[in-house]
């Protein structure tokens, strides 16, 4: 379940939250969003306060609210999950608006919503102000194991070609006439992964070839001067 | 699918990030044998590929849809180590850079849709292999099966979890219900399209799928008698 | 007259999947010389390619027989960086050689690899993009790029490792009459040796006075370019056509 990835979040900018190191970014949005979800859910003050805080931070970034608010949609299973557990769970019942809920399950509802949302927002924050590669290196210098962080960089870098190449089998399946909304379709779809990943696979072994050829040995060499 | 931060309670969290690293520390050195010093570019590749497929939303029923977790369909490509590795690095990625998943659930998210849909797949298809005839055009077939159980297993671990360290007071029955049911319909799609896509690989280029080599390699024995006949 | 740069016996080759590809290569390549690689599609000339800087060989999973060396080093897995060193690769798709966040870093990487740092390797990096044009887009990310524009940093980052022959697989192709014009000059410009894939005939004919053409993973032809490409019979049965309207006798060869 769930909503689709469009496209990188990163929007382009200058501010001081857009300068901060990377491996600091992580940290502060791991010790937020640690916070936030250690607060008991009746502290109904505090989540305003970190509300606030990042709505500072945002600010300060100069990214713009809808523009965040927008990729926050993300959530939106979840949403849905949480908008029906005061209906199904137990113990103690109240009455809201004249429907009869349950009491432990409007509040877990609330702060369900509550750490989600501003786990999302600060999460938005962070993806908003840096980018793909900076993360990388604030990743590296926090000691992901460096062969996790190689595989994360070829994968930011193949991300662009695998995702056009799916863009444009898609407008090849659908200017044939193709519609995804039933699942007679499902054939098609399949057929179109397993070409993908034959493309994809083909295209990184070729990448790989050309590494090799450049006295490539399995570890990236240190380049000073990279940003 | 992708749990969010503060769906769990904070030692259910920790302890399935701690779970987290040890499978991927077994999975680091792992996967050295399986792709030795291509593992970093191929299973980047892998990763976007599983990323890119989690994109292919399919329809279920009323309205619902799904997508496709990927993790058998992984493990089936490039072995269970990598695909784990995979599937870790495709989590950390969907929630630093795309805020799907909460970053302190990622550890939560590795273990349910990583690790649960990798494992029980790439098991429950070696044992479908060794059971079923040891034909190359029946791996499709039991990537599917295969994959189709991952996917209910993963939603009773998300049960499992949820029992653990839930914030609401849910009646674990009917929630295992309602999740299994839901997760057999995907499951249905998860496998529908893991044997289309494996099958349509098998079809072009069989050396590319991990889980398919080994029932390649007595033919391919064959054929370099009568190539070093043919160039000596 | 000293070793060869390159000097390739009776190479033979079989994929993993058991297909065969080549069937017994010759061929020399002498220090200074410009030499094209003619043939049509599927002939082995990539396959050929990827032999040259030990990348396939008979113990990298297919099977395989004869020789390669490189100014008398064969090439074999004790002496894969050397002969990395002195051969250098550019890939038929600069998308494929192009995976770093910018342009300096792509360039940087081969260098890099051999150990080089510091105020070097700037040096190699700028002397490279200098020599193909793109110096001003040193910090810009490949992808940027258009495609004439990519691929003349593909030859940047091969030319960074100062190879001592460079070798192109279908450099021509894709690019619109501009790029391709522009990229002939840069070759033209260099003081290499080199090897050209291409089924580019007029480019061969520009580039290189002499050709040699591979068909069904054997050697055809090795002469003098002028010479391969007006002999009829041999290039329809090689499956070699000359454009619509192109006849290299009324082409003066440049020197
Ligand atoms: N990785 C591979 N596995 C199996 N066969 C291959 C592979 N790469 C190329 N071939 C086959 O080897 C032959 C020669 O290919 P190639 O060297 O790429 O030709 P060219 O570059 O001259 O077009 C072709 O028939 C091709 O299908
Ligand atoms: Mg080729």
């Amino acid at each position: 379940m769930g909503a689709g990835h469009g496209h990188k979040l990163h929007y382009h900018g200058h501010s001081v939250v857009h300068r901060a190191p990377a491996h600091l970014k992580i940290l502060v949005l791991l010790g937020f969003t640690v916070l936030v979800v250690a607060t008991p859910g009746e502290w109904y003050a505090a989540f305003g306060a970190y509300l606030l805080v990042i709505a500072v931070v945002v600010g300060v970034s100069r990214v713009p609210a809808t523009y965040l608010l927008k990729r926050s949609l993300i959530e939106v299973p979840f949403l849905a999950f949480a908008l029906l557990l005061p209906f199904v769970a137990h113990g103690p019942r109240t009455d809201v608006l004249g429907l009869s809920v349950s009491e432990s399950g409007l509040l877990a509802a609330w702060a369900l919503l509550a750490k989600g949302t501003l786990g999302v927002l600060a999460s938005l924050t962070l993806a908003a102000t840096t980018e793909p590669h900076e993360l990388l290196h604030g990743l590296e210098r926090l000691r992901l194991p460096s062969q996790l962080v190689q595989i994360m960089a070829f994968m930011v870098r193949y991300l662009d070609v695998v995702t056009g190449e799916m863009q444009r089998m898609k407008v090849a399946r659908e200017s044939r006439g193709f519609s995804a909304r039933d699942p007679r379709q499902w054939p098609v779809l399949a057929r179109s992964a397993g070409a993908l990943f034959i493309r994809s696979y083909e295209r990184g072994e070729r990448v790989h070839l050309a590494m090799l050829s450049r006295g490539y040995t399995g570890r990236m060499p240190r380049i000073e001067g990279r940003p | 699918m992708h749990v969010p931060n503060g769906f769990l309670d904070a030692p259910t969290s920790m302890a399935t990030g701690a779970a987290a690293v040890v499978c991927v520390g077994a999975a680091l050195a792992g996967a050295r044998r399986e792709l030795d010093d291509r593992t970093a570019p191929m299973a980047g590749l892998v990763a976007a590929f599983v990323f890119a497929t989690q994109m292919l939303n399919f329809p279920v029923a009323a309205g619902t849809s799904g997508h496709l977790l990927g993790g058998a369909l992984a493990a089936v490509l490039v072995g269970p180590w990598t695909a784990l590795l995979c599937m870790s690095v495709v989590f950390l990625v969907q929630s630093l850079l795309f805020a799907d998943g909460g970053i302190t659930a990622l550890g939560t998210n590795i273990i349910l849709m990583g690790v649960t849909t990798v494992v029980v797949g790439w098991l429950l298809f070696v044992l479908l292999r060794a059971l079923l005839p040891k034909r190359p055009s029946l791996v499709p077939l039991e990537a599917g099966l295969a994959a189709m159980v991952s996917v209910p297993a993963a939603a009773l671990v998300f049960v499992g979890l949820y029992a653990a360290g839930g914030t609401a007071d849910l009646s674990l029955g009917e929630l295992a219900v309602a999740m299994v049911g839901v997760h057999t319909l995907i499951g249905i799609g998860e496998a529908a399209i893991t044997f289309l896509a494996v099958a349509s690989i098998v079809a072009v280029r069989p050396d590319l799928v991990y889980g398919a080599r080994p029932l390649l390699a007595r033919r391919e024995l064959e054929i370099r008698a009568t190539a070093t006949e043919a160039t000596a | 007259m000293n070793a060869p740069v390159l000097d390739v016996r009776g190479l033979a080759y079989a994929y993993p999947d058991g297909h065969q590809a080549l069937f017994g290569v010759d061929l020399h390549v002498h220090r200074g010389e410009r030499v094209a690689l003619l043939g049509p599609n599927g002939a082995g000339k990539t396959t050929l390619v990827l032999h040259l800087n030990g990348i396939l060989s008979a113990d990298s999973g297919g099977h395989g027989a004869g020789a390669v060396s490189v100014s008398g080093l064969p090439v074999e897995k004790a002496n894969l960086a050397e002969i990395r060193r002195r051969v250098g690769v550019v890939f038929q798709d600069p998308d494929d050689q192009l995976f770093m966040g910018t342009v300096r870093a792509d360039v940087a990487f081969g260098p890099a690899n051999l150990g080089i740092r510091g105020a070097e390797l700037d040096r190699r990096v700028m002397h490279a993009l200098d020599q193909v044009g793109m110096a001003e887009f040193v910090d810009r990310p490949p992808h940027h790029l258009s495609f004439g524009q990519r691929r003349r940093v593909a030859v940047a980052t091969v030319l960074a490792m100062e190879p001592e022959i460079l070798v192109l697989d279908e450099p021509s192709s894709n690019l619109d009459p501009a790029s391709r014009r522009e990229l002939a000059d840069i070759l033209r410009s260099l003081d290499v040796t080199l090897l050209m894939v291409t089924h580019d005939l007029p480019y061969a004919l520009e580039l290189c006075p002499r050709s040699v053409v591979l068909s069904g993973g054997a050697v055809v032809a090795d002469g003098s370019t002028y010479d391969v490409l007006a002999d009829e019979p041999l290039m329809r049965a090689h499956r070699l056509e000359l454009p619509f309207g192109f006849d290299p006798r009324n082409v003066t060869p440049r020197p």
